[in-house]
């Protein structure tokens, strides 16, 4: 979707505040936002694609304004309502409505180390045959889906050369939704940055994308 | 859906500004909020209360730009390892227990006197956690997302990096799961340092290329 997300080339968000001895958790909430996201993700009910979706359906003015945790707190609340995993009536409430049985979480202390350490791939190994090769070039299409896509906007419709096949991959268009993973090649594009920006990039630059497949069109 | 309503209508508070955090005294509306959320999730048994502690733990004090150091200082003692993390850097990476999650699909990238790397996520906040741990708050704000692929080159002097014309700059956007390492410069004058002492010049801006390695200036407390 062509949400401010996908801010890529926008002018006018302010200065870099760059900070080297910030703590990871600067307030103690977000620590706690940040776990139990990644707790949560844990059911398996969602995709790592659906969640960062959720976040770029906040509306725009509320994104630009919400700090990092509370986007991932706000897009948190509406997975767990749109999974089934907890009702509207108990948010509203703060509590477990009566009745309802006790569950048992995936993500136990125990499980933490193993669990970070393994990690999901989102690579797949089946044969998929990738369409375009290394030094080919390429146009990546000019689309504007109104789901999650992983396109940025300042690189659609652009020329550029494939820098590398990196495999086959799930592809977030469809993986987002719940639908097929349909996994196909992803590849490292360089663009020069003067295909991109015209007399505003140097000549001498380049930015590199991961492309999915499906994302482009022989030039 | 009050609560909800609440949850979005928390981040209208004046005292929040976007991307940026200051430190209260009182607890904030969303943190009061996000303890609320804790309790009726671990009330229904959906979360282990510890998992929460332990996962923060991890990012707190075990995973951090230490791990990521330790594999540029290698590479730049040990010639082979070099080539096997700029082949393989999963695999490389591996070889000092450095894996998982965010770090499942590593590319290492590396910096020469003619090229100059920098790493950026403008879709979201990708950052190569098994080997910097979480990102800084900047690096996950609008206006770097926004200006790294536009104006790399003002986005480095910013950070006090000027390069020159006849350097190339590559921009890399973290889009797929990939997660991208810069493998900074061996500093000039650090031929007779041990790896450890290597390992402790490398900094996380290096490693995400707003910055270059240096020796410490003689005198300076840096």
């Amino acid at each position: 979707m062509n949400g401010v997300h996908d801010m890529g080339g926008m002018h006018g968000l302010g200065p870099i505040q760059a900070e080297n001895e910030e703590p990871v958790f600067p307030e103690r909430w977000e620590g706690r936002a940040f776990a139990l996201t990644l707790a949560m993700a844990a059911w398996r009910k969602w995709t790592l694609d659906g969640s960062r979706h959720q976040r770029e359906l906040i509306p725009s003015a509320e994104y630009l304004r919400m700090s990092y945790y509370e986007k991932w707190i706000a897009g948190l609340v509406e997975l767990l309502v749109k999974s089934g995993l907890v009702t509207s009536t108990e948010l509203e409430r703060g509590k477990a409505v009566l009745d309802s049985p006790k569950a048992a979480p995936p993500l136990t202390a125990d499980k933490v180390l193993p669990v970070l350490a393994h990690g999901r791939p989102a690579s797949r190994d089946v044969s998929v045959l990738p369409r375009f090769r290394v030094g080919q070039r390429v146009r990546t299409r000019n689309m504007h889906p109104t789901g999650h896509t992983r396109l940025p906007r300042y690189a659609r419709d652009k020329l550029g050369t494939i820098d590398r096949d990196r495999g086959v991959f799930v592809f977030p268009d469809t993986n987002a939704h719940s639908l097929d993973e349909k996994p196909q090649h992803v590849y490292s594009v360089r663009f020069g940055a003067s295909e991109l920006w015209g007399e505003q990039g140097a000549p001498q630059d380049a930015v590199y994308i991961d492309i999915w497949d499906d994302y482009l069109e022989p030039a | 859906m009050a609560f909800l309503a609440k949850m979005k209508a928390a981040t209208n508070t004046p005292a929040q500004k976007p991307d940026h955090h200051h430190h209260q005294a009182i607890p904030s509306e969303v943190a009061l909020r996000v303890k609320a959320l804790e309790s009726l999730l671990v009330e229904k048994g959906l979360v282990d209360p510890a998992a929460l502690d332990a996962l923060i733990d991890t990012y707190e004090n075990k995973v951090g730009p230490r791990n990521g150091a330790r594999v540029v200082a290698r590479a730049w003692v040990d010639p082979a390892y070099k080539e096997r993390l700029l082949i393989n850097a999963t695999a490389a990476i591996a070889e000092l227990g450095y894996t998982g999650m965010q770090g499942e699909h590593m590319v290492v990238v590396e910096n020469t006197p003619k090229v100059h790397n920098l790493v950026v996520c403008t879709l979201c906040s990708c950052y190569p956690w098994p080997v910097l741990g979480l990102p800084p708050v900047w690096y996950k704000s609008a206006p770097y997302r926004s200006r790294a692929v536009i104006d790399p080159r003002g986005v480095l002097r910013e950070f006090g990096l000027q390069l020159a014309e006849d350097v190339e700059v590559r921009v890399w956007d973290s889009t797929s799961e990939v997660r991208f390492l810069v493998l900074p410069e061996r500093p000039a004058g650090s031929e007779q340092l041990s790896e450890e002492a290597l390992a402790a010049l490398v900094t996380r801006n290096a490693m995400i290329g707003v910055a270059k390695v240096t020796l410490p200036q003689p005198g300076g407390h840096s």
